[in-house]
């Protein structure tokens, strides 16, 4: 052995070594409430007086923004809880899951060996569909704030979602589009290494040619492409699309919009939840936006107390306006509650038992969250929820009801 | 076909291939001079908008809105803030992450380079948060009607920049003292030791120029794609990288050919074949040129030592 | 113990790499066994990814190590190999009941196609030299990326249906989807287990350890220190490269397929750029050429991010912090001559013994 390679194996070694005394240290750290030096966990003391939740999300890396955004969201609900008293409080712990299935499942382990009592699944879809099956392996009950896809939920008894799923939204923006005959000539620019994109996309066209709405075309473009639109935009002009359709997430929709304004093409946009947050860019200037349609079951500009006492905190602690990732998160755990308090579950009972127990409870409660548009937010037993999306159109800056 | 179509695709195409060169330059007299290829780079691109972002918003407030000041100050002021920083984030990073293994592997640099890219954007990730934020373009929005052509005054900016930064490499290396120095370097480390040129300083001087037009390809394509987030900078990067393999890696004009091909390319693609597989058609081109000029389009073919 | 000592360095070295291997998994079964907890959940769910990512970096290292070619794509390999790998394994759920033969054929097949892979891109990428090479094979790792992204591949009962771009698949009753485009695979049984993936990194040392200790293997290794001297001999430098890229190809496959095997789901993108640096950063930091630098670089790296979780948001921060210093470390020459010297005195001390 030379000796290069005995001061590689030596570091490997005691790395290695290291690394497993760090983890022995976190998993006994936290179970005393100490990890909220991570910053990601609530204040409360593990006392046995508090369900353990947990979540993973994106954390890190280039889908940050969703991850961080329900992280927060669900921090204020749990402070608040804890802030008013009461029963039933919560203790949270969100962990990075990188938007990569793999990691997820590290995130989810590392969760597990912390002790949670019920999960908040993950942030976004394609992580959602692996953690979801250790959640139903497990029987760890999960209510993901915004994993939109159908195989989130799909043959999972114990899994439930927040947000609408990605065929609904299709359906959905597919039905508004053809009652209010917002547009004649309809063009669709998705993401095609996206599940969401994807999901909301196919079933938007296949409910298109049910209605008899005209789409003239569609492209794509991926996290690779993500820069210049102007080849898609120049195609859906030269095709007399007068209304694009956009199922993505608002960071590519900004530039959509930039790039249009410069060609001078002025067509409608429609919108769907993921393009919510485009108005609180830094820098963003809102004109761009003027006249954009969405359906979003979240409006930060609503006049209703909850949400601007909300909108408030969140803005105070993080200097952003909260978007509807922050916003479905903050419904979830006020939804746990409810569903904890209905069915009388107590922190001490294990993951099991308080499994059980939601699994029965869940499409008995309504809640009354931000993103229910007052009529509450129910769900049936597959796991998939109801509310009403809100057809918003954006004025002078602000979103404004269509109907 | 529409002839305007096309000629408003070729602009276009221009206007990315030109940004793609003034990183792609970056990449390459990295590369010519310290053999090693600066994944950071992309990174540099990313801190470089940041900076200049900041500086704009700061400044923007103090002029009467509308006023060509209130334009022209601020996106001056922001450049110069970003080529600044930049320059210093360049030599700081060539000082304690590279420098240390100038004796060592270019694979183990490869890997140092990798290891700052990551740095760089989680750093950014924890200071500037992952919400993406909307660049102004320096010239303002707008636009030059030619016929029934419309340019707007980014592209117009970009391309000026790419000739003339090019140019000005041109003579800086070959009229010069330190440009000369730098190619010497370049060609045979120790014998241009040996000739009593400060080796170390000039490849700190190139990281310094490098970073420098970081700093301007960093503020052009911001202006031309304007949502600043941390992850912003790695894939012009690769794109650059690829560019400047593609004009033949180490050759300036190369980088520049290599760089507006890439452009023109990934935007007839996504018009005319499919937006699906526009990467993977540029860089199929790329292999096919590969195949056919081993050493890039402008690149020399050394000819190997027996 | 006199034996071991007077044995040749190369054999010393690939029974040391062996032992290391097996004494890691008997520790590793050992704990699953009898501890309570076993090794935590966090480990028992990387067991297989680790055993994944250790042969990627094992067939990596024969390419960058051995064959000296840097190649930047190699997450193609194990991107072909897991999506072909899993299609297989998912159609034949019902034909071979059987999970570990079910696991096998799947990883032979998705190492047959890969490697076939790596031959048609070898053919042209391996006239190519140094950095010219590595960015080739950049390129088709994201060729490979974009083109998998737009597969649809389903099956039914007559037989397979395959769309490329958009999905036009029309599966009768009971048809299975295999690949689903951008939503990639969803399996609905992970039958990549630890034992499995033990396996296929002894086999893969095998392969690799025979290759290297063989008349091809010098051949191979003659090649990468001096291409003119080679063939000034007699040795064809293209085809000696090629039976290094193609074996890596394969195993890079077989990686893929239990890589894949043992996730609930992936889809192409977790196979890019990134993931190839990856793996490439494992080959670097346990030493060229060094297969048990590799296989603890990777089984250690791939629990470090994992082990960093206490630091929170500061986890891929503290990262790359730890990524830097150790490639300086590790190449620091002040370090080396200090060991160095103490290992001198040593072994001084030890002749004044006798």
């Amino acid at each position: 052995m030379n000796s290069k390679k005995f001061l590689a194996f030596t570091m490997a070694a005691a790395m290695t070594l290291s690394l497993a005394a760090c983890g022995g240290d976190s998993g006994s750290a936290s179970s005393t409430g100490d990890a909220s030096g991570a910053g990601s966990t609530s204040t409360v003391e593990s006392t046995g007086s508090a369900f353990k939740i947990g979540g993973t999300g994106p954390l890190t890396g280039t889908a940050a923004i969703y991850g961080l955004a329900a992280q927060r969201g669900a921090q204020i609900a749990v402070d608040e809880i804890q802030e008013a008293g009461g029963d039933i409080q919560f203790e949270l712990n969100y962990q990075d899951d990188q938007n990569v299935p793999e990691t997820a499942v590290n995130a989810y382990n590392n969760l597990k060996s912390w002790g949670m009592q019920i999960s908040l699944g993950s942030v976004t879809s394609q992580p959602g569909i692996a953690t979801s099956v250790y959640n139903n392996e497990d029987r760890i009950f999960a209510l993901t704030p915004s994993a939109s896809s159908p195989d989130v939920i799909e043959g999972k008894d114990n899994v439930f979602q927040m947000c609408f799923s990605d065929p609904n939204q299709g359906l959905a923006s597919a039905q508004y589009i053809s009652e209010q005959g917002l547009g004649e000539n309809i063009y669709i620019i998705w993401k095609n290494d996206d599940v969401y994109s994807t999901g909301i996309k196919d079933q938007f066209v296949a409910e298109a040619e049910e209605l008899g709405l005209n789409v003239v075309g569609d492209s794509t473009f991926t996290d690779d492409t993500a820069n210049d639109f102007t080849v898609q935009l120049t195609d859906a002009q030269q095709k007399g699309a007068d209304l694009i359709f956009l199922p993505m997430y608002y960071t590519p929709a900004s530039l959509i919009l930039t790039q249009a304004d410069a060609m001078g093409y002025e067509p409608a946009f429609f919108g769907v939840d993921g393009m919510d947050g485009i108005l609180t860019m830094d820098g963003f200037d809102a004109s761009l936006a003027e006249g954009v349609m969405l359906l979003t079951p979240f409006n930060a500009d609503a006049e209703d107390e909850a949400t601007q006492a909300f909108v408030a905190e969140y803005e105070s602690r993080y200097g952003e306006t909260p978007n509807q990732f922050a916003a479905d998160a903050y419904d979830c755990i006020y939804a746990l509650k409810l569903a904890l308090e209905t069915a009388g579950c107590t922190p001490d009972m294990s993951a099991e038992e308080i499994n059980d127990a939601l699994v029965e409870v869940f499409p008995t409660i309504t809640l009354t969250g931000l993103t229910g548009d007052g009529e509450g937010i129910t769900w049936d037993s597959t796991g998939a929820v109801s509310k009403a999306p809100k057809g918003m159109v954006i004025q002078d800056g602000a979103y404004v009801g269509m109907d | 076909m529409d002839i305007t179509i096309i000629l408003d695709y070729l602009i276009r195409g221009l206007s990315l291939g030109s940004v793609y060169a003034i990183i792609a330059l970056g990449y390459t007299m990295v590369y010519g001079i310290a053999k090693m290829l600066n994944f950071a780079h992309g990174d540099v691109i990313m801190v470089g908008g940041y900076i200049c972002f900041f500086a704009m918003s700061g400044l923007s407030g103090n002029f009467e809105e509308g006023s060509m000041a209130a334009t022209v100050v601020p996106a001056v002021a922001g450049t110069l803030a970003a080529m600044v920083v930049c320059t210093i984030l360049g030599v700081v990073i060539e000082r304690l992450a590279y420098k240390p293994l100038r004796q060592a592997s270019s694979l183990a640099v490869l890997i140092t380079a990798i290891g700052v890219s990551y740095f760089l954007q989680n750093a950014a990730l924890l200071l500037w948060s992952s919400n993406p934020k909307v660049f102004t373009p320096v010239t303002g929005r707008g636009s030059l009607q030619v016929g029934p052509l419309s340019v707007s005054y980014v592209t117009l900016l970009t391309i000026a920049a790419c000739i003339i930064i090019m140019l000005a490499l041109t003579a800086f290396t070959s009229k010069t003292k330190m440009g000369k120095a730098m190619r010497a370097v370049s060609e045979d480390k120790g014998a241009a030791q040996l000739m009593g040129i400060n080796v170390n300083a000039t490849i700190s001087l190139t990281f310094a120029i490098g970073s420098a037009l970081a700093a301007i390809a960093g503020v052009l394509y911001m202006s031309a794609y304007p949502t600043l987030t941390p992850t912003t900078g790695s894939m012009p990067g690769i794109k650059a990288f690829t560019a400047a393999v593609f004009g033949g890696i180490g050759s300036i004009p190369g980088a520049m050919l290599g760089g507006l091909l890439l452009g023109i390319i990934e935007i007839f693609a996504g018009a005319y074949i499919s937006t699906q597989l526009q990467n993977a058609i540029v860089f199929a081109v790329l292999i096919v040129v590969l195949l056919v000029k081993p050493a890039g389009l402008l690149g020399k073919m050394v000819q190997e030592k027996v | 113990m006199n034996r071991i000592l007077h044995m040749k360095k190369s054999t010393r070295s690939s029974l040391f790499t062996y032992t290391l291997v097996i004494v890691a998994y008997v520790v590793i079964q050992l704990l699953r066994a009898f501890r309570e907890g076993g090794v935590g959940s966090v480990l028992e769910g990387q067991l297989v990814p680790i055993c994944a990512y250790v042969t990627m970096a094992l067939a990596l290292n024969l390419v960058v190590g051995v064959s000296g070619e840097l190649s930047l794509g190699h997450a193609g390999f194990m991107s072909i190999g897991a999506f072909a790998g899993c299609s297989v394994a998912a159609a034949l759920q019902n034909t071979v009941t059987l999970d570990p033969l079910r696991l096998a054929l799947s990883m032979v097949l998705g190492a047959v196609i890969a490697g076939f892979f790596g031959f048609l891109i070898g053919v042209p990428v391996l006239r190519l030299n140094g950095d010219y090479l590595a960015i080739v094979t950049l390129a088709f790792g994201e060729i490979i990326k974009s083109l998998v992204t737009n597969i649809y591949l389903g099956v039914d009962a007559d037989g397979p249906q395959f769309s490329f771009l958009s999905n036009n698949n029309q599966l009768g009753e009971g048809g299975i989807e295999l690949i689903r485009g951008p939503v990639g695979v969803t399996n609905s049984e992970r039958i990549a287990t630890f034992t499995a993936g033990f396996v296929l990194v002894l086999v893969a040392l095998f392969i690799i350890f025979n290759l290297v200790n063989s008349r091809t293997g010098r051949a191979i290794m003659a090649a990468r220190d001096n291409r003119i001297a080679a063939e000034s001999v007699g040795i064809s430098v293209t085809k000696y490269k090629m039976i290094a890229f193609v074996t890596s190809a394969a195993l890079a496959g077989a990686a893929g397929t239990l890589y894949g095997c043992g996730q609930v789901t992936f889809t192409a993108t977790k196979f890019d750029f990134n993931t190839s640096i990856l793996i490439l950063v494992f080959v670097v930091l346990g030493g060229l050429g060094n297969m048990w630098g590799s296989v603890i670089a990777a089984a250690a790296l791939t629990i470090l991010p994992e082990a960093l979780r206490q630091f929170a948001d500061y986890r891929m921060l503290v990262y790359a912090i730890v990524l830097i210093l150790v490639m300086l470390a590790t190449n620091n020459p002040t370090l080396w001559n200090f060991i160095a010297r103490i290992r001198e005195q040593r072994q001084e001390k030890k002749e004044g013994a006798k």
